[in-house]
């Protein structure tokens, strides 16, 4: 009896030994982990900064989300394509245009590419460009005051997908059409598509001075799908590749009907020979109606404005203007290495991944070395394009970044890892897993002639229990590596805004000290800008009343408003007297069918508020500005409509 | 029995032992955390804002003891806070005119909280320009200090002064206003 229980507690701990020494080795990755300072490496101490900036798509939240890496850190969400109540961003007067397209006011988008401005192939971290996927635009965000200063409306595109990726000295943006359909838009049957669909790779010459972007000409190019595009650089500067898949031009089923050809094509455009034939008038004008929304940070105001023709190319009709390289499976990324010379497929159905050779595209060109031709447009040999295939390098691969060290970075979504490998010798030299299901990856400065090969930051779609739930809801994540050593390292996993499709890193210096600070008060071009108290003022033109006010630690002027009417329309134009960093205003008023505004020092934002009851009805402050904030408030007296009650307004008796 | 147990417990404890410690010594490493600034918001860099309270004063020769006595009670945080806040900055003159030995007394790092007193009776809270403490006087109002004390404020012609000192200048910064008076105003 006793010896079974000593044989048996003898068991326990020996089991309970090994359970420990088990835990042990688990943790032994952790150990090692910490042990090697994993968590010092993504550490930044209360008050330091962080070495990059990442701008990381909000997917479908139609925004652009700041981070700081390596800490993962959020430091703003930056309105594009989505109204943001927080900020005012579509309900207030000055920014309503930003959102306006030929299908009127839209709300909301898929934001999916961000890109960084450059020059000389080099990040120059003036803006930031990124598209809207549904309603098909371009946005472009200033890198001094992070807020949409642009959103240019794409005619001829739907899905606007392979965008925004500029080129080595920003003359362009280009946007290019996922979905192909009937130019110009027409009623006509689905079934017809093959044949009479087409896809529009927009050309956006952006203006060096101003960032102002325009569409310069548009390629009109076979029905195929359109999914990713990148620059040339180097040598190959002047070109641009895209992606391509469903080349079988299926209309329906395409899970199954895309997937039918054994290749499909990389397209290579010469837009220096686009320029060309833009310039010997060889394109067609044709009439479109698409929108133009241009902020101003001088008034403070959007404009839209509606263009109505654009520019394009016929690529059967103008020899050398575009040639397709046969590219398996489906290709999602279509990625070009800082030298120039490779143009990267990442066929999604395929286990290889595709290096064609810039060189060698030439040389094929050169000697005519053709496969046939799709709608007039030639399709150079596979076998004289392509330089090498990193072979069995993972599944279902989607998308490449490089390091600048000769080695590229490339994601798989179905077998969930990040894969590196070397170019020339196509040899794989590291894979370590996602969590889980990544799409795209980012190096700061991965899409330059620089990159930056510090971090790898890659984005996952899918989190299941990586962390809290949260109900059927997850966040998606972004997984941050260091890609100092031969093999890749795991730091750090953090959620995101939206589903991150894309994203643009940046070192943090290129930005910092262009920051703006505030709005001068002097350069304050509003119309409807109040400079000092003095002159606060209600006007009143019929049923509209005009209010001119101003905020200032810590009251509004006026703050008491009388003779107000029911069926009134109440513009309240309030300018910010502050003149110090980090001093907003917010305000918001009882029954107000819009947003708040926050108002940075400096600057005028107008809200509507259309009086329904009689009343006297407060407003005050939103946004905790100083010691005295929950002082800062007001009323307005409302009236009956029929009410001979005159306008007055006054602060402190005056 | 009781061998066993000990024989056996001793390497469970030393592998679980072992297994915590490597843990242990990069939580030291990492927990090293810069020391913050006792002046907090002061030390915040930034040429091109309006300027503050404290960095008006620091700008004015006029107030180069109240400077020092401010950063020897260390309440500058206190002058960039938000606000507002309105001070009212005795001139150095008006120091000198305190008896001999005094302002050296208050300096000493010993009377540091009598003189973080002494210096926040001379902040309110709220902004006070002249035309608006004249407005109060008319009311009737005294004008609370930070440190809880009421002032008198009291007009004679076109001179105004609180708690007995003049004001004889005024200065509208990014987070309040200077009044320059012509006396420290003791309790």
């Amino acid at each position: 009896m006793k010896n079974t229980l000593k044989i048996t507690l003898a068991i326990v701990f020996i089991l309970a030994a090994i359970f420990v020494i088990q835990s042990c080795t688990q943790n032994g990755n952790n150990k090692s982990a910490l042990s090697s300072n994993i968590a010092e490496r993504v550490y930044v101490a209360p008050g330091e900064h962080d070495e990059f900036y990442a701008f990381i798509s909000g997917g479908f939240s139609g925004q652009l989300s700041v981070y700081g890496l390596p800490s993962g850190r959020l430091f703003r969400v930056i309105p594009v394509f989505s109204v943001d109540a927080e900020k005012g961003y579509g309900f207030n007067e000055e920014t309503k245009p930003m959102l306006e397209t030929s299908y009127g006011s839209i709300p909301w988008d898929d934001a999916h590419h961000p890109d960084i401005s450059q020059t000389n192939g080099e990040l120059d971290g003036r803006w930031c460009f990124i598209n809207a996927n549904n309603t098909p635009r371009i946005a472009r965000i200033s890198l001094q005051t992070f807020e949409t200063e642009e959103i240019l409306e794409i005619p001829n595109s739907a899905g606007n997908h392979s965008s925004s990726f500029v080129t080595e000295n920003t003359e362009y943006v280009v946007a290019g059409t996922r979905f192909s359909v009937p130019i110009p838009q027409r009623d006509m049957p689905i079934s017809e598509y093959k044949g009479n669909f087409k896809g529009a790779q927009s050309f956006i010459k952006v203006d060096p001075e101003t960032g102002h972007m325009n569409v310069e000409f548009q390629i009109i190019m076979p029905g195929f799908n359109y999914d990713l595009a990148h620059p040339g650089r180097g040598a190959s500067h002047g070109w641009m590749f895209f992606s391509t898949y469903n080349t079988e031009e299926a209309e329906t089923l395409l899970e199954v009907n895309a997937s039918q050809n054994d290749k499909d094509f990389i397209a290579a455009i010469n837009w220096k020979k686009a320029e060309e034939y833009m310039a010997a008038g060889k394109f067609k004008e044709m009439p479109a109606n698409y929108r133009h929304n241009v902020y101003d940070e001088s008034t403070h105001m959007a404009t839209s404005t509606t263009i109505e023709t654009v520019k394009v190319l016929d690529p059967a009709e103008l020899p050398g203007l575009v040639y397709l390289l046969p590219t398996p499976k489906s290709p999602h990324g279509c990625d070009v290495d800082p030298s120039g010379e490779y143009i990267i497929g990442s066929g999604k159905l395929s286990a290889n991944l595709t290096a064609h050779s810039f060189t060698k595209m030439l040389k094929a060109i050169e000697e005519e070395k053709f496969d046939g031709e799709a709608y007039g447009i030639p399709i150079l040999n596979y076998d004289d394009v392509v330089a090498g295939v990193v072979e069995q390098a993972g599944l279902g691969p989607l998308h490449t970044e490089f390091d600048g060290k000769g080695n590229g970075y490339t994601t798989f979504f179905i077998s969930s890892e990040v894969v590196k490998w070397k170019l020339g010798t196509w040899e794989v030299v590291d894979r370590k897993p996602t969590y889980y299901s990544v799409g795209h990856l980012m190096i700061p400065g991965g899409n330059s002639r620089k990159p930056f090969g510090k971090y790898a930051l890659a984005m996952n779609k899918i989190t299941k229990d990586r962390y809290l739930p949260t109900g059927p809801e997850l966040t998606q994540s972004a997984q941050l590596y260091d890609i100092t050593g031969e093999k890749m390292e795991l730091l750090l996993d953090f959620p995101t805004i939206g589903e991150p499709h894309y994203a643009a890193g940046i070192p943090a210096d290129l930005i910092k000290p262009n920051s703006k600070k505030f709005y001068k008060l002097e350069d304050n071009n509003h119309p409807f800008a109040v400079k000092n108290e003095k002159d606060t003022r209600v006007e009143r033109e019929g049923k509209t009343v005009h209010v001119y006010m101003t905020t200032i630690r810590s009251h509004f002027a006026p703050d008491n408003i009388e003779g107000v009417k029911v069926g009134d329309k109440v513009y309240f134009h309030i300018t910010n007297l502050e003149q110090d960093y980090d001093v907003p205003h917010g305000v918001g008023i009882i029954g107000a069918n819009t947003s708040e505004l926050l108002i940075m020092p400096g600057q005028t934002e107008t809200f509507i508020w259309e009086p329904k009851l009689e009343g006297v009805w407060p407003f005050y402050c939103t946004d905790f500005c100083s010691a005295l904030h929950q002082e800062m408030q007001g009323y307005v007296r409302v009236s009956a409509a029929d009410s001979d009650i005159e306008l007055s307004w006054s602060l402190d008796g005056e | 029995m009781k061998k066993i147990i000990h024989y056996l417990i001793i390497p469970v404890l030393f592998l679980a032992g072992s297994c915590g410690q490597s843990g242990q010594g990069t939580t030291e490493a990492a927990s090293e955390l810069p020391n913050n600034t006792p002046k907090g918001q002061a030390s915040v860099v930034d040429e091109e804002s309006a300027k503050n309270i404290l960095q008006v004063a620091i700008g004015s020769s006029d107030h180069s003891t109240l400077v020092a006595a401010v950063q020897a009670a260390e309440i500058e945080h206190v002058l960039v806070n938000a606000g507002p806040l309105t001070v009212f900055a005795p001139t150095n003159d008006a120091f000198a005119a305190l008896p001999e030995g005094t302002v050296d007394n208050l300096l000493l790092p010993e009377n540091k909280a009598s003189l973080a007193t002494i210096l926040t009776r001379h902040a309110a809270p709220g902004s006070y320009d002249l035309e608006s403490l004249i407005k109060n006087a008319e009311k009737g109002r005294t004008l609370y200090m930070a440190t809880g004390d009421y002032l008198e404020i009291t007009v004679d012609g076109d001179e105004v002064r609180v708690g007995g000192a003049k004001v004889i200048g005024t200065i509208q910064t990014s987070n309040g206003i200077i009044n320059v008076v012509d006396q420290v105003i003791l309790p």
